[in-house]
């Protein structure tokens, strides 16, 4: 007559693992999760509110803020959507610069992605700290052109806020050939490290067609074999000049997800090599109306960011102030199936899905 | 000269009963001797604490690319310190509706056993605490006790992490404990006997390196398994589930504070470097070796593995619980009793042939 | 390809007019191709988008307040065959906005539609869970429409 009961663990928001204060209410049956329920909300600031008080431009600081890790690819969102929305071309130079910004951030949103997975994991900072090593020497470059580190505010409506530093170039061709021995060697560390392989390997499997269903994009989509990239399909920006590939994998757990990442930093060294290359001297910022009032109309302008489909729906009443600025994150949709895989895992799988997810509060909550 | 050198320890220990007994009857310089042993070998620990924290945190610095503690003194020698004015200092908090008497005895439960455990290790020739006849069964014995302050302190602090922690250590402990008893009594089979100076004793083979682990192939097997499950046993990298910080905070340790807090890393510092010392005596000839005074070489011995399982810690991600599981049960369980079977054959092989 | 997208796309904007005759089927000039649909007649025009004309990822859902009335997008795009986007809109009145939920044919609205309800006030009728996602149970009103006003009460007294 033995009676057994669930516990129910209110993991977050303060959790060494939910990175940052996202909760989960986690009904257990011993160590097997029955359910999940993600709560979100806690960094809400009503981003989206505080675009209609400002002008276009102020926004673009708080784009930053969404996904604190690139903010440079958020920048690109928006200003890719304000451009298509007011039709502004961007000079060639600009456009390099772009994408050079845009997958130094993707390697640096996927370092960190590796590194804290493993932490999740419970691999003590070792992977986080190389790979932290590595995200300072892109820092720098970052803060070279744009004067800070995380939260860059670097693009503009029709190009960028500053030309490249001479010694930029230089730098960053110097760190993008010495990236790949890097990539190596984490990858000597990790991808056959049998407890990582063994903890990941099946564990939380999302098959493409609920990928599908659940609106997911990004590198968990791939991870499930759905070679579907932005850059690819629709591309924006100059990403049609580049040869790359958009690697997909076939089985959708964790270690696929996390494989997915390293593959993806692969490539987006190779786009980074040629951008370096094929960058032309030139003007870096199309000639705006210093009041910028963009004609009456909404458009809606996807990009793939290091997390997954990023857009922004912007509005324009023909005044200075945007309308209306939705923002399509890529985190705060892709979380929302965490439930559905978790379930009848154990807690430490919970805490690697929801790692190998790849989850940012600023962007979840607004 | 070479002799005081040779047997520092047990000579102080000789001239000062010598001395003693110039002033005090005979039972009384006796006892005044192992006081001060005791003293001596207690405060020794809690100094060897502070060394264990002060290198892994270097050691591990150096491995993650990072200096360590650097601002504490020369080369951060003084953080330990400085850590334990801060546990001192810090408030002592209880929380809400814990069981008081189970939430106070986890972390005076954890010390006793670690320390204890150091009673029968022979760490030079003629420096042991106590030279019992059972000594590996003590051992055994005493270390799994740490078990019940495991759980008396998941269970005492009414914290569901806490819980969470206690039986994953108390399951974990109990499963690691068959298949390390086994291995070690491989050690016993050879040596023949149970007596911890005794097992050393007989590893004094070819000029002290005479050492078990180099029986190919039980030794080496029986030592990787019972320092597999000695790690189990303390929760450390890669077995840290019952603390596993990603996951349930720091399981049974996640609402204490303060000293209680420094107790239980005092504990599990201790007892780790207790397996690191017991798989040299049983399997790394303890103190034999060539040259060098004993004690030299089971301090050289000892901080070695000690830096293997520093080295695990940098390295390894956690297992999960189940995974774990599997592993001493489905594993280590099997091949220790095959070695088992082996040692008894090998031991038969030699008595015939040297008959 | 782009181009080839668009035609496409457009291919099935024309056949949806002749399939749902009563379903209030207009196209919309915007720089995406656009229609507008009844909301009673949302689900069905959404279930033959996603079966019949393979439009199988829902990208987005948001909801607009134009002061006059509430207009919620639907922005649907094809992973398989890469076309798309083609977007659904939907007007309802700001005193009783109410759109049936699209949950039973994708489950990644789930969240949107919540965080809709949560900052517009749009009720998805046959929401399993329509409950506030991004602010707390028992906020007043909804932040993002145009005549909300000013700081509510903070949540939580302050007790220093």
């Amino acid at each position: 007559m033995l009676k057994t009961d669930t516990i129910v663990v209110n993991m977050g928001p303060q959790h060494p693992s939910t990175h940052g204060v996202f909760r989960m209410v986690v009904t257990l049956d011993g160590e097997r999760v029955v359910n999940v329920d993600p709560v979100v909300g806690y960094l809400h600031r009503g981003v989206e509110k505080l675009a209609e008080r400002g002008t276009y431009l102020q926004f673009m600081p708080l784009t930053d803020r969404n996904d604190y890790i690139c903010a440079m690819n958020n920048n690109l969102g928006y200003a890719v959507a304000v451009e298509k929305l007011a039709g502004i071309a961007v000079p060639e130079r600009a456009e390099y610069i772009r994408v050079i910004m845009a997958e130094l951030g993707r390697i640096v949103n996927h370092l960190i992605l590796v590194g804290f997975l493993l932490n999740d994991l419970g691999a003590f900072f070792t992977p986080v700290l190389y790979c932290l090593r590595e995200r300072e020497k892109i820092l720098d470059l970052f803060e070279m052109a744009s004067g800070s580190r995380m939260t860059c505010n670097y693009m503009r409506f029709g190009g960028v806020a500053a030309d490249l530093p001479e010694e930029f170039l230089p730098r960053a061709r110097k760190l993008v050939a010495s990236f790949p021995a890097f990539i190596d060697e984490l990858e000597a560390l990790l991808s056959t490290n049998e407890i990582l392989v063994a903890r990941t390997r099946g564990v939380g499997v999302l098959p493409a067609d609920a990928a599908i269903n659940g609106s997911i994009t990004g590198p968990m989509l791939r991870a499930s074999g759905v070679r579907y990239d932005i850059r690819r399909v629709e591309p924006y920006s100059i990403y049609d000049r580049f040869d790359f590939q958009v690697p997909a994998l076939e089985h959708g757990d964790s270690y696929d997800r996390y494989m997915l990442r390293i593959l993806e930093m692969r490539q987006s060294v190779r786009i980074l090599e040629q951008a370096l290359a094929q960058i032309p001297a030139g003007e870096i910022q199309t000639r705006l109306p210093k009041a910028f009032r963009p004609a009456p109309g909404e458009a809606y302008a996807r990009t793939e960011s290091p997390k997954g489909e990023l857009g922004y729906y912007v509005v324009s009443d023909g005044s200075g102030n945007p309308y209306r600025i939705k923002i399509r994150p890529p985190s705060f949709i892709n979380i929302s199936i965490l439930s559905q895989m978790s379930v009848g895992w154990k807690v430490a799988d919970l805490i690697t899905i929801l790692g190998s997810i790849d989850i940012i509060l600023g962007e979840v909550d607004r | 000269m070479w002799d005081l050198v040779y047997d520092l320890f047990p000579k102080i220990s000789q001239a000062l009963n010598a001395f003693l007994r110039g002033f005090l009857p005979g039972w009384g310089a006796d006892l005044a001797v192992i006081v001060l042993v005791v003293t001596v070998l207690l405060l020794g620990l809690a100094a060897l604490f502070m060394v264990q924290t002060w290198l892994e945190r270097k050691v591990i610095g150096r491995m993650q690319d990072r200096f360590g503690p650097n601002r504490v003194g020369p080369l951060g020698m003084l953080q330990p310190v400085a850590d334990g004015i801060k546990m001192f200092t810090k408030e002592d908090v209880t929380p809400l509706r814990a069981d008081r008497l189970a939430y106070n005895l986890g972390p005076i439960l954890i010390i006793v056993p670690a320390m204890a455990v150091y009673a029968v290790i022979p760490f030079g020739k003629g420096m042991v605490g106590a030279d019992v006849n059972i000594g590996v069964l003590y051992l055994v014995a005493i270390s799994s006790l740490a078990t019940i302050a495991l759980l008396a302190a998941g269970w005492g602090s009414n914290n569901k992490y806490s819980l969470l922690g206690g039986l994953r250590a108390a399951a974990q402990i109990v499963s690691y404990e068959v298949p390390m008893v086994l291995s070690m009594l491989t050690a016993v089979m050879l040596a023949g006997s149970m007596s911890m100076v005794k097992i050393v004793e007989a590893q004094g083979g070819l000029f002290g390196l005479g050492w078990y682990i180099f029986f190919v192939p039980i030794g080496p097997i029986a030592f990787l398994i019972y320092f597999t499950c000695g790690v189990a046993e303390v929760n450390r990298a890669p077995f840290d589930i019952p603390e596993a910080e990603s996951e349930i905070v720091a399981g049974f340790h996640t609402e204490y504070s303060g000293m209680k807090f420094a107790l239980f890393m005092m504990g599990e510092y201790i007892q780790a470097f207790a397996v690191s010392a017991i798989a040299v005596t049983l399997f790394l000839g303890g103190w034999q070796g060539p040259v060098l005074p004993p004690y030299v070489w089971f301090g050289l011995k000892t901080f070695s593995l000690w830096f293997v399982l520093m080295w695990l810690r940098g390295t390894l991600p956690r297992l999960r619980v189940d995974q774990l599981m599997a592993f001493a049960w489905k594993f280590l369980l099997p091949v220790s009793l095959a070695n088992i079977f082996l040692t008894g054959i090998g031991i038969s092989i030699v008595q015939i042939l040297t008959k | 390809m782009t181009e080839d997208a668009t035609i496409t796309t457009q291919h099935i904007v024309d056949q949806l007019g002749s399939a749902f005759p009563q379903a209030g089927i207009e196209p919309v000039a915007a720089k995406d191709p656009m229609v507008r649909v009844k909301p009673e007649h949302l689900v069905e025009v959404a279930t033959y988008l996603r079966d019949q004309a393979g439009l199988d990822y829902l990208s987005h859902v948001t909801g607009i307040d134009y002061s006059d009335r509430i207009e919620v997008l639907y922005y649907l795009y094809s992973m398989k065959r890469h076309l798309g986007p083609l977007a659904l809109r939907v007007s309802l009145s700001r005193e009783n906005p109410q759109v049936p939920s699209l949950v039973s044919l994708w489950s990644g609205a789930d969240w949107q539609e919540r965080e809709v309800y949560d900052l517009l006030g749009v009720v998805f009728t046959a929401h399993p869970n329509l409950k506030r996602i991004l602010l707390w149970d028992g906020f007043p009103g909804y932040p993002l429409r145009k005549d909300f006003q000013g700081e509510p009460e903070p949540p939580f007294r302050h007790s220093y």
